[in-house]
């Protein structure tokens, strides 16, 4: 377009300006727009980075006024808890994303793909409410477990989405080869098709982990929290998110600090994840995932 | 593969059935009054949604008043403006903002944010703009405009997403008619790419508003928790997602809890109804294109 600077010559002098003015202000909206990102991490880093250490790593909370004590079981907590939701997310979802894409061009299939979309847009805080209707009144006690199906449901829109559209990716030709040697359709749905996508739904499936990760509002009331160390999935469990949110509307300044810690070991693995998916899927067959 | 598909209907099912179930001691109680008064008063068991609903609705609008020039602005830049080179980077730095949990937001928001608003931005607005009501008051730095500054920087990577999709989305030759006819790069974007992208644009835009109603840990640690409806911007206030999130696990009594539940059907029903308007105004855009609007 700057390849037009002949027409641009005999332009009216409103009229350019208006061009200059428009890109001027679309960049100075990406800057503005990057600014707070960049402002984000900076703080994270520059607040949090004091804090860290290995005991920090390691140990749970200590006892308010004492100094010491970290995040430990949080971090084991939110592995566990995330643990669970991919046992309940990812083969639900990816089931379900297999389904829409080789089964799903009818009534029905429109219809799930509707309720996926509703289940998406469903406020996290909600579906924390369910959980604890379903869940933890009927074990009358808090858990990692109703935590973990929490986080789980969470997963699945994002999951079945990826999955499907991966496998729609996947050419015609492929499924036709597979069916031409005489193997039954559910068998070439899981070790062809489903197998030549698998790069693009890892991709998904770590998208949708890296989004519940840092999900603390359907934690509130399932897995509740916990200063202890606790690993049994039965009792109420500490996660990251969860203690970053005590610790941040605490009084106490030592408090401030350790959730400003918390925070960036919680950022650095999510985007580490993020960042992994890109590798993952600028290297894979399937490309245009991320 | 059809039960796991199932089991999403199931789910959902579910989540409605436990909404309703559990809030029907308060829809008895109140009936359409709930949503009416500004009555909340647990001790006395009296229960009004209004003023949770008034701080949704203002804090959200706020959000999209703030994030949708911005988020348009960036998408254009990227996709139509900016070199080659620094595409991709900028691209990545604004799908990583919506990688940010919001707990992290609302951390960042108490301690740095909330002070710049205290500290600079409220005193500037009480004094070029008190007159409009909307900027009096004491100068807590938390409060509504907190929310709504949050809010707007959280939604925005939304916005910005689903704008470059629909405008990827309009056909190449529409760009090309419109140069041929002399028209200069903005008047392309303008005429050419916006114009026809409309609709999705408006998608993209409820599709923020779904998620800026919903919206809980980043809101609930700055908007101040506060139930009343005040005109000024600077005043603490509420939403419904923070009444669920602060008051749920502490709810004393049966009433109590089935009208904390009984704000959470009504959120669910508001995000339902916004995200279906929103897909099918993208869909219509995209021509039945999948539209992820998840993308981190």
């Amino acid at each position: 377009m700057s390849s037009s600077g002949f027409t641009l010559g005999r332009l009216s002098l409103s009229r350019r300006l208006q061009d200059r003015l428009a890109t001027m202000a679309a960049a100075a909206a990406a800057v503005i727009v990057l600014t707070p990102l960049l402002a984000i991490f900076g703080y994270l880093v520059v607040k949090g980075v004091g804090s860290l250490s290995w005991s920090f790593l390691t140990h749970p909370p200590a006892p308010v006024g004492e100094a010491g004590g970290g995040v430990g079981n949080g971090i084991v907590g939110s592995g566990i808890i995330l643990g669970i939701a991919c046992l309940i997310g990812i083969p639900l979802g990816v089931g379900a994303g297999i389904f829409l894409a080789e089964y799903g061009r009818n009534r029905l299939g429109y219809f799930i793909r509707f309720t996926a979309d509703v289940l998406n847009g469903v406020p996290s805080i909600v579906i924390g409410i369910a959980v604890y209707g379903v869940v933890v009144m009927r074990q009358k006690h808090f858990s990692a477990f109703a935590g973990g199906v929490a986080l789980g449901i969470m997963m699945i829109p994002t999951v079945t989405r990826a999955t499907e559209e991966m496998l729609l990716m996947v050419p015609q030709s492929i499924r036709e080869a597979a069916l031409a040697l005489g193997i039954p359709q559910w068998r070439s749905t899981l070790s062809v098709t489903l197998r030549v996508a698998t790069s693009g739904v890892i991709t998904g499936v770590m998208l949708a982990f890296a989004r519940v990760a840092g999900e603390t509002a359907p934690l509130l009331f399932t897995a509740f929290g916990n200063q202890f160390w606790n690993t049994k999935p039965n009792q109420p469990m500490a996660a990251l998110p969860l203690q970053i949110y005590t610790y941040a509307i605490s009084p106490f300044d030592e408090w401030h600090r350790q959730a400003w810690a918390a925070s960036l070991v919680l950022i650095a693995f999510i985007v580490g994840t993020v960042a992994m998916v890109r590798w993952i899927a600028g290297r894979g067959m399937l490309k245009g995932a991320a | 593969m059809l039960l796991c598909a199932l089991s999403v209907l199931g789910i959902v099912a579910l989540v409605v059935t436990e909404l309703v179930t559990r809030s029907k001691l308060s829809l008895h109680e109140f009936g359409w009054k709930f949503f009416f008064s500004s009555q909340w008063d647990p001790v006395g068991g009296e229960f009004g949604a209004l003023p949770f609903i008034y701080g949704t609705l203002v804090s959200s609008a706020l959000a999209l008043l703030l994030a949708v020039p911005l988020a348009i602005g960036v998408a254009v830049f990227i996709n139509e403006m900016c070199p080659a080179g620094l595409r991709r980077t900028i691209s990545f730095l604004v799908e990583l903002l919506a990688a940010i949990p919001s707990v992290i937001y609302g951390l960042w928001a108490i301690f740095v944010l909330a002070p710049i608003l205290r500290n600079h931005v409220q005193p500037f607005l009480a004094s070029t703009m008190g007159w409009t009501g909307l900027f009096t008051g004491p100068k807590y730095g938390i409060g509504m405009l907190a929310a709504g500054v949050i809010l707007a920087i959280m939604v925005l990577p939304i916005i910005a997403s689903i704008t470059r999709e629909v405008m990827l989305a309009v056909p190449h030759p529409q760009r090309e008619a419109v140069l041929a006819l002399g028209a200069t790069r903005w008047e392309m974007i303008r005429i050419g790419v916006l114009r026809n992208a409309r609709a999705g644009i408006v998608g993209g835009v409820i599709l923020g508003l779904g998620r800026a109603l919903g919206e809980t840990m980043a809101v609930t640690m700055v908007i101040g928790n506060t139930p009343q409806i005040v005109k000024s911007l600077f005043a603490p206030a509420h939403s419904m997602a923070s009444v669920i999130a602060n008051e749920f696990s502490e709810a004393s009594t049966d009433l109590y809890l089935s009208a904390v539940i009984e704000i959470g059907l009504a959120l669910f029903i508001i995000t339902l109804i916004v995200n279906v308007i929103a897909r099918a105004l993208v869909w219509m855009t995209t021509g039945g294109m999948p539209v992820r609007a998840d993308v981190q």
